[in-house]
């Protein structure tokens, strides 16, 4: 009974069957909306993840001063000295390595090119902790660290805005009062979460940094890299106890440093574009309401339409709840199509706009089949009432209806 | 009164007792039947006659269990009916009951076998089965090779002649038909009441039909004649055709 009722459904749908596109284009849209909207939000939160990732794996960033961000105040917080790193790396069982790091503005030049960047003197660690890798020549060693030598590794950026095509190992760069050799080149990681360019970025050796260009022995943040599966939570707040008997602070006093687990940005925006993603979602879950709206219309014209066709099914014998039936069925199939037909819309609109916005085609199932049994439920809620009406319908004037 | 059952006559498959219909409260009621007592038996074919407003359509509901007396009784081989409830009283007319009417009434756009079919599929039958007794039933009517065509498709006394298939598809207790002529020419309405007469004196399918056209009429072996609400004459048809 229900396998002929689905049949009968399908067969009164491909009789009218403009009509029948028209009724479930609300729903068709509302489903394809819907997904496509979290199908957008899911790839552009990998995306941040990704890039959260591409700054370090399970990095720490310690600076000095009470916080980060707007209204960072630095008063009365004196800079880091590279025995604090070193202690770091002695005292706290769960850091695989920490880059201290100085960095100033400079301007480099090469033969007729100059160009405005950030030079960042650290250890060897500093790739380490940077996610980093070497696309030519060597990273600088432990001696050349320890002589302070001038050799830098250059970024992608630099390498172009100086060098064109040119290849830059070996060249001598000029910068301030001192030139150095290029001995490697960087990677390019491309812009960071916050949309800086990363490789727009010169590495030298702490020590070259802080004699030649900063002037002094400062070390102004600490980067450090937590173990895979260490507790990252227990190291950052192992370092911090570390640093406040390093600097003397005592109990009642508040940190005049901060330790800034990287995770956070990456919490702080995934929860920014999902947040986003249900909003853009529930306005998109508005047309299936509308949606279903216009299937409940469609279905009372069509019980109009089909009183006499109602009246006949009864005389024959009819039950109340097949006629009823008969409708309801009419109107899931109906809705259900039009839930299909938005998925497919909604793959491919996917597909094209994460390809226009650059970020990953990521599907999710669950969202897929709650769409689906959402648009199936818009043709039992909307398809009820009219269902209802031509089960109630007497037979006699219904036969009589013209 | 009834008649008191002769020996060794049909048992009663139908039985009015003291039926009476009133349509309406007040001001406003129109009584269409009026303690109406009418037996009718198995094998008969029975003429119900009368002018408009004389009650013989709402009889046929009554008798179609279709719509509840107000007051009395109608019995279905001895089942109040009206008693049963309205799912009760469709599940009656699914498996006893088959309706021919005045303006065929078939699905639109649906073929003639898949409009016998229909009361088949109510009955649950099997896809086989229903396609097997469907155009059986066809054949029964000579309209087998028109099996494939939709209504629009074939004449007047065709779309009739595919509505009486409809209704015997399903072996019925009793065939009614409410004035299954009233749309047809002539030649077509005495083609089509030589095949109802012939369903009866052959199969021996009891018929009920309501006609105002003494021609019509003619075919029955009994005529009921209906003024004002109440039985006017009851009588065996003594010219049948």
């Amino acid at each position: 009974m229900l396998w002929n009722t689905l049949v009968l459904a399908l067969r009164e749908i491909r009789r009218n069957l403009m009509r029948s596109f028209l009724t479930v284009l609300g729903i068709v849209i509302g489903v394809a909306a819907v997904i496509t909207m979290v199908t957008l939000g899911n790839g552009a939160t990998v995306m941040v993840s990704e890039q959260i990732s591409s700054l370090g794996s399970n990095l720490l960033m310690i600076h000095p001063g009470k916080r980060m961000g707007p209204g960072r105040d630095t008063s009365g917080a004196s800079n880091f000295r590279l025995a604090d790193a070193e202690a770091i790396a002695r005292d706290v069982a769960a850091v695989r390595a920490v880059a201290p790091t100085s960095s100033a503005g400079v301007t480099a030049v090469y033969a007729n090119e100059n160009w405005s960047t950030t030079v960042t003197g650290s250890s060897g660690d500093y790739f380490t902790v940077g996610n980093w890798t070497l696309a030519e020549g060597r990273a600088f060693n432990a001696a050349e660290q320890r002589a302070g030598t001038a050799v830098c590794v250059i970024g992608a950026t630099v390498r172009k805005q100086l060098y064109g095509g040119q290849d830059p190992i070996g060249t001598k760069l000029r910068m301030k009062n001192f030139s150095c050799e290029v001995i490697g080149l960087l990677q390019s990681k491309g812009q960071s979460a916050m949309g800086r360019d990363q490789d727009d970025t010169i590495v030298m050796p702490l020590r070259t940094v802080q004699r030649r260009l900063a002037g002094n022995q400062d070390v102004g943040s600490i980067m450090v890299s937590v173990r895979d599966g260490a507790d990252t939570a227990k190291a950052q707040s192992d370092i911090e106890r570390l640093m406040r008997e390093r600097r003397h602070i005592a109990a009642n006093e508040d940190d005049n440093f901060n330790v800034f687990d990287t995770r956070q940005i990456a919490e702080t925006l995934t929860g920014t574009t999902r947040v986003l993603t249900a909003l853009l979602s529930a306005v998109a879950a508005v047309s299936l309401l509308v949606g279903g709206i216009g299937i409940m219309n469609i279905m009372l014209v069509s019980v109009t339409e089909r009183t006499r066709e109602i009246g006949i099914r009864m005389a024959i014998g009819a039950l109340e709840r097949e006629v009823l039936l008969q409708f309801l069925v009419e109107a899931v199939v109906l809705s259900s199509l039009g839930g299909l037909a938005g998925i497919l819309l909604a793959v491919a609109a996917s597909l094209v706009l994460a390809g226009v916005m650059g970020v990953p085609f990521i599907l999710d199932p669950a969202i897929t089949l709650v769409a689906f049994l959402f648009s199936a439920a818009v043709g039992v809620v909307f398809g009820y009432f009219p269902a209802r009406r031509a089960a109630q319908l007497d037979p006699i004037e219904a036969l009589r209806h013209e | 009164m009834s008649a008191i059952p002769k020996p060794g006559a049909a048992p009663a498959l139908i039985e009015f007792r003291g039926v009476t219909k009133i349509y309406g409260q007040g001001q406003a009621a129109f009584q269409a039947l009026d303690g109406v007592d009418l037996t009718i038996r198995e094998g008969e074919f029975v003429a119900i006659m009368g002018p408009s407003g004389s009650g013989k359509s709402t009889a046929m509901n009554i008798l179609g269990c279709l719509d509840s007396p107000t007051n009395g009784s109608y019995l279905f081989r001895g089942v109040h009916v009206e008693r049963l409830s309205r799912d009760q009283r469709a599940r009656l007319r699914r498996f006893y009951l088959g309706f021919v009417f005045q303006g065929f009434n078939l699905l639109a756009r649906t073929s003639a076998l898949e409009n016998v079919e229909l009361p088949l599929i109510y009955r649950g039958l099997a896809r086989a089965e229903r396609h097997r007794r469907a155009l059986q039933a066809l054949e029964a009517v000579g309209l087998a090779e028109w099996a494939d065509h939709t209504p629009a498709e074939l004449s007047g006394g065709q779309q009739q002649r595919v509505a009486i298939a409809r209704a015997i598809v399903t072996d019925p207790a009793v065939l009614l038909a409410d004035e299954p002529t009233g749309n047809l020419d002539t030649a077509r309405s005495r083609e089509l009441m030589e095949l109802i007469a012939g369903l009866n004196r052959d199969q021996g399918i009891t018929i009920a039909m309501v006609t105002h056209e003494p021609d019509m009429a003619g075919y029955a072996g009994r005529l009921v004649h209906f003024v004002d609400g109440r039985v006017d004459s009851d009588e065996p048809n003594p010219h049948r055709r």
